[in-house]
């Protein structure tokens, strides 16, 4: 099977980061992944874009046609990069940011996502690794385990809890949303 | 000391002459102090590298029985940066032309002084194009006449020993064809320099810039560079009146509390062996 | 032993340097090659190297040039600008014969043109760029782990046959992270450095060619063997020598060392060409759409195949030809306006048709849009043959 994921935002909300870490999730559980990104003029301030394939057969052409589930972090990036999606998608929004998506008949999840990075960690830096979580329990694309595991392998030292706190957050936060 | 003809015939490669320099030419005389210099410093000729761009000067690469190469125009000292990166041990020899070192190549040149790598660059200032026919070059005095200035230069010229200083070189000098011993002498001591050292050596193109100022005859060109020429200690005693179209000869600068660079750069080595910095793919 | 990574391709190269025993880097950070000049500051001196920012694109290639004389395997990266930029230096690699690895990971040109996305615009200055008639070799990844074995293969070319080799990638490649295996010791990967002089110093000719290689023997500067190397037509003393039949002379074996030797260098991979109506020509970056528009276009039925050349240069005539032969059209397709189809045409001889889809628009084709093009190639040549 193969998920393809795209999450969307502004440059600086460590959303390249997590597509890293996503990916990197995926070869712990055997799996195989492509990360890309897009390093556009907005890529400093701007939009900014990165994309995973996750699959159990070689993946050649490496970018998202067509998000099976799609991340957006910002009204822009909800502007710019949902125009793709259809019935099929899965699309997790931070509601602090985003009113409106192009794909009006996409599966639409809004969460507050930044808002819960504040509450639980303390910092709104936290939001990606808070994403993740929720994005990892509403696919279910790899095991907790790898997620945490890949979370950990990345993150600055000393930050470890703090990461841990935000995962949890994450996942409690999709599963309370998931049911509707 | 050794004689010319012994130096040429320990130095010199046999079936390479002539060479190609005109008669009345200086670069001869510059080649022939490097030649004295190297000999009387020792050196072994297996341990030195001589590396030139491209220009009448830049020939002398080819004349002589070291580890040598005669590159691209304005990029020996690239070239020598990499070699010496490659070799520290080696004594890297850089000679180029005053257009090839300060025109196409000059960027090099202010980096390569700024690093403080440790070549010897030695600066053929001949003050014009002679191989392609005497045009104009960033060393060419303000107002003289070359194939590209009918009506003389605009362009004010480089000190570019004080360019080079500036930019971080750690030692500097010059000399003229007319003042061997002391050419010989900051060669010598040029060589010896750990960082970064750049000799300039005054010549005369009588064919390509002589006779388009008035200078024609060799001996015209010496005359002017003893009259020009004032030894540093001299120097140092004139007011700017007396100083007026002179240069000082001799060595100009020499700092030795910087690090040679790649010296500093086995520190970086070192530091990134010790696992201080991290060491993952 | 070995380690799963998701690796970035810039990073495989700077793996497979390593690996390969490349021991200097000399470059000028650039879009979007920078992780490959970043990745070598910090890998070379773990291992006893040396890297070195320099103040411009011609210093990096020229440290890289004067580092190989001393010995070291050396290696460059750049982009479009820069690549233009290191050109005449690639010119006298060719004529002195010095080993060097330059990786160009191209990008939208001419010009500043588009620094952060695809294109393989470049292909033709890869094999031209430089003045003058020359020879070299050029090699193109396609994924991740072929970043890492093409940089070794690379260096290993460029040691064997001391020239230029230009590791042709693109922004596709460079910056797309996926899975790699990597070994934990790089042990016994070192490509063979170039051959050694087997006589005395006395009586060693830098150029002289000893076997049927055509290939000298080169002396490490400060060796005992004291040389002379020019970017001047030289004979087989390194010296300058400006005769006609000098010039030719040289000119004849910088060509054959590398003609004389197309069985070892060139290397294609087909995939599903055997039967294929329609063979797919694509190389680097866009053949990864070409595999998935193949397969699709296999499921509805269309008999599709992919030769891609891994070396791009010097031109795998013979594969062409062959698919030429066996297939009923050629399809090339390119991240540029249409620059190595002129190749394909040539070779294949006006045996089949030779169609070409060009993609530059700043992204890569999608296999859909492949498979469109692919769908017309075999609509047209029904009832051809």
């Amino acid at each position: 099977m193969k998920q393809n994921f795209r999450f969307s935002g502004t440059g600086g909300q460590g959303l390249i980061t997590a597509g890293i870490i996503l990916a990197e999730a995926a070869l712990l559980d055997g799996k195989l992944a492509v990360q890309s990104q897009s390093y556009g003029p907005e890529a400093r301030g701007g939009s900014s874009k990165a994309e995973v394939i996750i699959s159990d057969e070689p993946i050649r052409f490496g970018r998202v046609t067509h998000p099976d589930t799609l991340l957006v972090m910002s009204q822009e990036a909800a502007d710019k990069f949902s125009g793709d999606c259809d019935g099929s998608s899965l699309i997790i929004t931070d509601s602090l940011f985003v009113e409106e998506v192009r794909a009006k008949d996409a599966r639409r999840v809004d969460l507050p996502i930044t808002h819960t990075a504040r509450e639980a960690c303390g910092k709104p830096l936290f939001a990606n690794i808070v994403a993740l979580g929720a994005v990892v329990e509403l696919t279910k694309c790899v095991t907790p385990e790898a997620l945490e595991r890949a979370v950990l392998d990345r993150v600055p030292k000393g930050t470890e809890d703090a990461n841990k706190k935000a995962l949890a957050a994450g996942y409690e936060l999709a599963k309370k949303a998931g049911g509707k | 000391m050794k004689s010319m003809e012994e130096l040429v015939n320990e130095y010199f490669r046999p079936n390479r002459l002539p060479h190609l320099w005109c008669p009345g030419c200086g670069n001869g005389v510059v080649l022939g102090a490097l030649l004295k210099a190297i000999d009387a410093e020792g050196l072994a000729k297996d341990d030195v590298a001589v590396i030139s761009g491209i220009g009448c000067s830049s020939r002398a690469s080819g004349y002589v029985d070291f580890n040598t190469g005669n590159t691209l125009h304005g990029r020996a000292l690239p070239i020598s940066t990499g070699l010496k990166m490659a070799r520290p041990d080696l004594n890297v020899i850089t000679l180029s032309g005053d257009g090839d070192c300060s025109a196409i190549g000059g960027n090099h040149l202010i980096h390569a002084a700024r690093r403080n790598i440790g070549l010897t660059l030695v600066v053929f200032n001949n003050s014009i194009y002679g191989m392609t026919g005497g045009q104009y070059s960033p060393l060419t005095p303000q107002g003289a006449r070359a194939t590209t200035a009918p009506y003389l230069t605009i362009e004010p010229s480089f000190d570019i020993l004080a360019l080079a200083e500036a930019a971080g070189a750690t030692f500097t000098a010059r000399a003229t064809t007319y003042h061997v011993p002391i050419l010989v002498d900051v060669l010598r001591k040029g060589i010896r320099h750990e960082g970064f050292s750049i000799i300039e050596a005054v010549t005369g193109c009588p064919t390509n810039f002589g006779r388009q100022n008035k200078l024609a005859a060799p001996a015209m060109m010496m005359e002017w560079q003893k009259e020009h020429g004032v030894m540093k200690a001299a120097w140092d005693k004139m007011d700017p009146a007396q100083r007026e179209g002179k240069f000082p000869i001799g060595v100009l600068s020499e700092r030795t509390d910087l690090k040679e660079y790649t010296k500093a750069y086995d520190e970086i080595i070192e530091r990134a062996q010790s696992g201080k910095e991290a060491a993952s793919a | 032993m070995s380690r799963v990574l998701l690796m970035q391709g810039n990073q495989a190269v700077v793996e497979g340097a390593i690996a390969a025993g490349v021991r200097f880097y000399g470059g000028y950070p650039i879009t979007p090659s920078t992780e490959i000049a970043e990745g070598m500051a910090k890998r070379l001196p773990q291992v006893g190297g040396k890297f070195m920012q320099t103040e411009d694109e011609l210093a990096g290639i020229g440290t890289v040039l004067g580092a190989s004389l001393g010995g070291m395997k050396a290696m460059t990266a750049t982009s479009g600008p820069g690549f233009s930029l290191k050109q005449e230096m690639i010119g006298l690699a060719c004529s002195a014969e010095i080993p060097c690895v330059v990786v160009n990971v191209q990008r939208v040109g001419p010009a500043t043109g588009q620094p952060t996305s695809p294109s393989q615009g470049d292909v033709m200055q890869a094999r031209w760029g430089t003045h003058g008639d020359h020879w070299l070799i050029a090699v193109s990844p396609s994924s991740v782990p072929e970043c890492f074995d093409l940089t070794r293969r690379a260096v290993a070319l460029s040691e064997k046959y001391r020239c230029p080799v230009i590791l042709l990638m693109d922004e596709i490649i460079g910056h797309m992270r996926e899975r790699i295996e990597l070994p934990d010791n790089y042990e016994g990967l070192e490509a063979p450095r170039r051959k050694q002089p087997d006589v005395s110093p006395e009586n060693y000719l830098a150029y002289a060619v000893t076997d049927g290689s055509k290939v000298p023997a080169m002396a490490d500067f400060g060796s005992g063997y004291r040389w002379h190397v020019s970017g001047l037509i030289h004979d087989e003393t390194g010296f300058p020598k400006g005769t006609p039949a000098a010039t030719k002379n040289s000119q004849d074996r910088l060509h054959a060392k590398l003609r004389d030797h197309e069985d070892d260098i060139i290397q294609v991979e087909k995939y599903k060409t055997e039967d294929a109506d329609v063979i797919v020509i694509a190389y680097g970056g866009a053949a990864r759409t070409a595999y998935d528009a193949v397969d699709m276009a296999r499921a509805e039925g269309i008999r599709a195949g992919l030769l891609r050349p891994v070396t791009i240069w010097p031109f795998a005539d013979n594969a062409v030809k062959e698919a030429a032969q066996t297939a009923k059209c050629l399809l090339v397709h390119e991240l540029n306006c249409g620059q190595y189809v002129r190749e394909v045409g040539r070779a294949a001889r006006g045996l089949v048709p030779v169609d070409l889809y060009a993609k530059y628009d700043n992204e890569p084709a999608t296999p859909e849009q492949l498979l469109e093009k692919i769908r017309e190639s075999a609509e047209k040549i029904k009832g051809a043959k």
